[in-house]
């Protein structure tokens, strides 16, 4: 029977989290020496909603006096107390502090959201469990070191210096953090400027945790205060979450200092449909490649290879689902796609995109309806694009996917490799043999078969190239906070 | 009729490479229906239009005229008290009890489905099967369920199970046909997508999930499959296929999650009964209560609506 | 009178040829007793870009071949070098060691070999990981090699310095471009003609004599080197390689060791130079199946 018109028009109704039981102050201090201090300046700064441009909070402004003070603190936290406790102990502390997150998680999802821009759905599912899972992983680790470190003797490093990006805020002090305690280290970490609230809160949680003073110092700000950081000279080691361009400024600043380093930088990574590849979840690992988070993932499949066999059928198929994404106000349970973190974020995003179209690439949008207030950008696609285009070599760090096809499996593993960044790597086959030949040959720390964008506690993390060196998560993420004698 | 001009144009494909599905990717995008959160006005469109794509469904050794008779009239009379509710889309019976249930619904939009092919077994010859086919379209049904040989499709004999199918839907004339794949027996996802795929390509008006007598039946992973099944045969023909879920789903939280579904595979095309049903005996009170706690504000006791 | 004796010319090492450096320069280091020990080699630049361009073009075969037969490889090594005792403790007394330390210092050696031809195929059972994850993934850490890794090998050795730094890099899967020691150059040479003669493809070795501070600056800052391993401890060395490093993200690793000794080898100067790649892939959790299997 042919297909008729329905009349039925069914849309879902918003269905907004409820921010009621959501406290956020006007004004939020510096977390020192187990105490919220005031900065040293005076200073302050704001931080906004980007979904809706209205201020949310202002923010103490760190200065090198006041990172000075969190470090002091810091060093005399590890000397005198932290050092000193045994592992076991250290353990329960961590336990605890994953404990009071999990009791409030739904708060920090909501909060996440608002400081952020990324979907209530994201948070409330993805980041805050993460999170929360993460301090309790590393927390049975702090007793058990030497099992990480077959023959050797660990000893932590002393003082870390953390800084962390405004993609994943919670997420990634997560990740700093909890292995660096468990390894029996202290911490000076200093969030994103447009997302300080969550480390905020997870300042108070620790405050609440009964975590000894000085063991975990939030200090907040721009750049300037991160440097204050890195060139600290009483810092062992510099752990960092953000773009390329810094994590070398950052290598430089510390050459020759004896601070050890993690750097977890950018990527443009490669996701790779094969012919035989179950095609209606490869769309869905495209979408969740891509999509997810507003692109704003250091892992993003934002270069995507698809065999020519199936490449009609596969853009035929992931253009119809971005047509179902639902871009809109984070806090509704249902929208997909959230806001773009800051303007200037959306503007290199633009920027970006007119690139894409002078290049003579083909560009898609769905036809969806995007807020009128606050940053957002609808999902993007870019076809006939080639591998020495500029949106294809360079990181846009949102919601924008280029596609390139290929013939032989040989091709697309020399085009994706084809790049300085070596973080992530996705691959759709059917074929046992053929995934694993791929996943073994492909430059990248992180490899996702049949799945795309999948984290977890246990499951180290880490790019190769210009990725970034060291690990996060999972045993190895230990290696970054010893010293082994 | 027209859909057999367009079907002789249709080039019928090797059923051995019938899509791939990864059942783990399946259930993440499950997953991401199940968070879809239906309130107000959209809810309530939503299960009003759950209500009016039910199969009410009766199928039981133990069936009467009497039990037939009165489960027709909930049918059209869903819950009276309550102003602007619609009628489930059909009864579904065994072919005895075909003649029973049209004489009762006969003025009515509600249709009469039949269960036959040797029901739930298909465990019979195929001549067997065409004589309890006609029987049932003979007596009055205007919807045929048929079973697919399960185990002709598991020793990998799809020109059989092809062919069976094509022969059913010769022999119902003007009824619909709904093709039961059985899911249960199936096991894999694989198997689910080749079976629609053969069900789809041989006649089926419908593809349907289960006979409800096999556990698991009607999964939201088995239904996503089916829908994308229907969509790729819609890209490829032209042709619209309705789809039933049927079993296991007994509530109306369950209900929504298959429309929003339903909407997001296949789009808004699809959110009508001729075109998507459920096939369940339980569900329409469990809709009915969410109903008229919405209507009422408060929540809803099972006395007060009656169960057949 | 006795026969008149050849003289060995020492060369330099690329991609499994015997060159002398493109630059045509040479210099003389002298040992203790002020004898000059050669005309050696003084490698420049473009001996650097021509050894990184082997070992990039060794690379791809060398990490990819199985672990049991690099670590047959590396006891090939130990074999050949065995067989070669006499030469090598020439050649350390030659350059100022006592006959005593010059045998010790070739066992030595003989054994490092021995040890890392044994971790080749080991070292990844012990650093890799499965991983629990809490999603129906199977979740899996490995590693593999860096790439290419320059290395600045001991100063103060000739030879025992020089097997420390390089076996644990090639054990591992990479392919090295190696500096020798600058006033003991000759066994650097004379191992070279061990690697040839011991089934070490072409490329995955090569070995560069001349001025550490002339050479470090083109192994630094070359993009297509991906790790350094610093055997030594000036600290203006470890500064610039680890600023270098700021242009394509380099792993630096220096080490201030005692090569000489019996534990100054260990898994972790393999691990060091590896990357880790953590796969994931879903597991199909077939419906009703339950521990009851």
């Amino acid at each position: 029977m042919a297909k008729k018109k329905n009349e039925i028009n069914w849309d879902y109704a918003p269905s907004l989290e409820s921010t009621s039981h959501i406290e956020i102050k006007d004004k939020y201090e510096l977390f020192i020496d187990g105490k919220f201090v005031k900065p040293s300046s005076g200073n302050y700064f704001n931080t906004i909603n980007p979904a809706t441009n209205e201020l949310l909070s202002s923010i103490a402004y760190a200065n090198d006096k006041d990172v000075d003070k969190a470090v002091k603190a810091a060093r005399k936290a590890y000397n005198e107390v932290w050092s000193k406790l045994s592992g076991k102990e250290r353990g329960k502390y961590i336990y605890r502090i994953a404990r009071l997150m999990q009791e409030r998680a739904r708060e920090l999802a909501v909060i996440e959201t608002l400081d952020s821009g990324k979907t209530i759905r994201e948070s409330r599912d993805i980041d805050i469990p993460l999170a929360c899972n993460h301090f309790f992983y590393y927390a049975g680790w702090a007793d058990k070191m030497e099992y990480a470190f077959p023959n050797r003797k660990v000893e932590a490093l002393g003082v870390a210096g953390q800084i962390v990006p405004w993609n994943f805020p919670l997420l990634m002090a997560a990740w700093k953090i909890a292995p660096a305690l468990a390894a029996g280290n202290t911490v000076v970490l200093k969030p994103a400027e447009t997302t300080s609230l969550t480390a905020l809160k997870l300042a108070e949680i620790i405050r609440d945790s009964g975590l000894p003073d000085g063991v975990v110092n939030i200090v907040t700000g721009y750049g300037d205060t991160g440097a204050a950081i890195v060139n600290h000279s009483d810092i062992n080691k510099i752990a960092f979450t953000g773009s390329t361009g810094v994590g070398k400024i950052i290598q430089k600043a510390i050459a020759g200092t004896g601070k050890k380093a993690t750097l977890e930088l950018g990527g443009k990574s490669a996701n790779i449909i094969l012919d035989d590849a179950p095609i209606d979840q490869a769309v869905e690992g495209i979408v969740n490649g891509i999509f997810f988070n507003q692109g704003h993932v250091c892992c993003a499949g934002s270069r995507l290879f698809i065999q020519e066999g199936v490449a009609d059928v596969v853009i035929k198929k992931l253009k119809r689902r971005m047509d179902t994404l639902i871009i809109g106000d984070p806090l509704d349970k249902n929208t997909d796609i959230g806001a773009i973190n800051s303007k200037e974020q959306l503007d290199t995003i633009n920027k970006y995109i007119k690139i894409g179209i002078n290049e003579g690439a083909a560009m898609y949008q769905p036809n969806c309806s995007v807020p009128k207030k606050g940053y957002f950008c609808p999902p993007t696609i870019f076809t006939d694009v080639a591998q020495s285009s500029r949106i294809a070599q360079e990181e846009i760090f949102g919601p924008v996917l280029t596609i390139q096809t290929f013939r032989t499996v040989d091709e697309v593993i020399q085009k994706a490799n084809n790049s300085p960044f070596g973080l992530a790597a996705g691959v759709w086959s059917d074929k046992g043999s053929r995934v694993f030949n791929l996943t073994s040959k492909l430059n990248a720390g992180v490899v996702w078969a049949n799945t795309y964008n999948k984290f977890d506690p246990a499951s180290p993390f880490g790019g190769y190239k210009e990725s970034g060196y060291g690990r996060e998560g999972g045993m190895h993420g230990l290696g970054a906070y010893v010293k082994l004698k | 009729m027209q859909d057999n001009k367009n079907k002789s144009k249709i080039i019928v494909p090797d059923f051995l490479l019938s899509p791939k599905v990864d059942k783990v990717g399946v259930e993440e995008r499950v997953a991401r229906f199940q968070t879809r959160s239906i309130k107000s006005d959209s809810k309530m469109q939503a299960l009003k239009l759950a209500l009016s794509m039910i199969d009410l469904t009766t199928l039981e050794g133990k069936d009467t005229p009497s039990k037939v008779r009165q489960m027709c009239y909930k049918a059209m009379h869903l819950h009276d008290i309550q102003e602007g509710l619609p009628a489930v889309a059909a009864v579904c019976v065994y072919p005895s009890m075909v003649g029973v249930a049209k004489k009762e619904v006969l003025n009515s939009s509600v249709k009469v489905a039949s269960v036959s092919t040797a029901f739930p077994s298909g465990q019979a010859p195929l001549n067997v099967k065409l004589i309890d086919t006609k029987f049932a379209v003979q007596e009055g049904a205007d919807e045929i369920d048929m079973v697919i040989s399960r185990g002709r499709f598991l020793s990998g004999e799809y020109n059989f199970v092809f062919d069976e199918i094509a022969a059913i839907k010769e022999a119902c004339g003007q009824a619909r046909l709904k093709v039961i794949v059985e899911t249960g027996e199936l096991v894999t996802l694989d198997n689910v997508r080749r079976a629609s795929d053969i069900a789809m390509y041989a006649g089926a008006d419908f593809i349907k999930t289960s006979t409800g007598k096999i556990q698991p039946a009607a999964t939201m992973q088995v239904t996503y499959t089916m829908l994308e099944a229907i969509r790729d045969f819609y890209d490829a023909t032209g042709i619209q296929i309705g789809m039933k879920p049927a079993g296991g789903i007994s509530n109306s939280k369950l209900a929504l999650h298959n429309l929003v579904m339903v909407k997001e595979v296949l789009g808004n095309d699809w959110l009508t009964n001729e075109w998507f049903r459920f096939g369940a005996s339980s569900l329409a009170n469990d809709v009915l209560m969410q109903i008229m706690k919405a209507e009422t504000g408060v929540y809803q006791s099972s006395n007060y609506f009656s169960i057949d | 009178m006795g026969r008149l004796e050849i003289l060995k010319t020492y060369k330099i090492y690329i991609g499994g040829k015997f060159p002398r450096t493109e630059s045509g320069r040479y210099y003389t280091p002298v040992n203790a007793k002020g004898v000059q020990l050669g005309n050696i080699c003084l490698s420049s630049r473009k001996d650097v870009r021509n050894a990184v361009v082997a070992a990039r073009k060794a690379f791809g075969d060398w990490s990819e071949r199985a672990d049991f037969n690099r670590s047959q490889i590396l006891y090939r090594m130990a074999e050949m070098l065995e067989g070669r005792k006499s030469q090598f403790i020439e050649e350390l007394i030659f350059q100022g060691a006592s006959q005593k330390k010059a045998a010790e210092e070739v066992e030595l050696s003989i054994d490092r070999l021995v040890y890392y031809a044994g971790w080749c195929d080991k070292y990844k059972q012990i650093q890799s990981s499965v991983n629990p994850v809490s999603s129906s993934h199977f979740n899996f850490s490995v590693q593999e090699p860096t790439g290419v890794v320059g290395i600045v090998a001991d100063e103060n050795s000739s030879l025992i310095g020089l097997i420390s730094c390089i076996s644990p890099v090639i054990a591992g899967g990479n392919t090295c471009v190696v500096l020798a020691s600058e006033k003991l150059p000759l066994c650097a040479i004379t191992f070279a003609e061990v690697i040839n003669s011991s089934d070490v493809p072409g490329g995955v070795v090569n070995i560069l004599t001349g001025k550490v501070a002339e050479m470090i600056a083109p192994m630094t800052t070359h993009m297509d080197i991906n790790a350094m391993f610093y055997a030594g401890n000036d600290l203006a060395i470890v500064k610039e390689l680890e600023e270098s490093a700021a242009l394509n993200l380099k792993r630096i690793h220096s080490y201030d060791e005692d090569w000489s000794t019996e534990d100054a080898q260990n898994l972790y100067f393999i691990t060091d130079f590896q990357e880790l790649k953590t796969t994931w892939h879903p597991i199909e959790n077939v419906g009703g199946a339950s521990s009851s299997y």
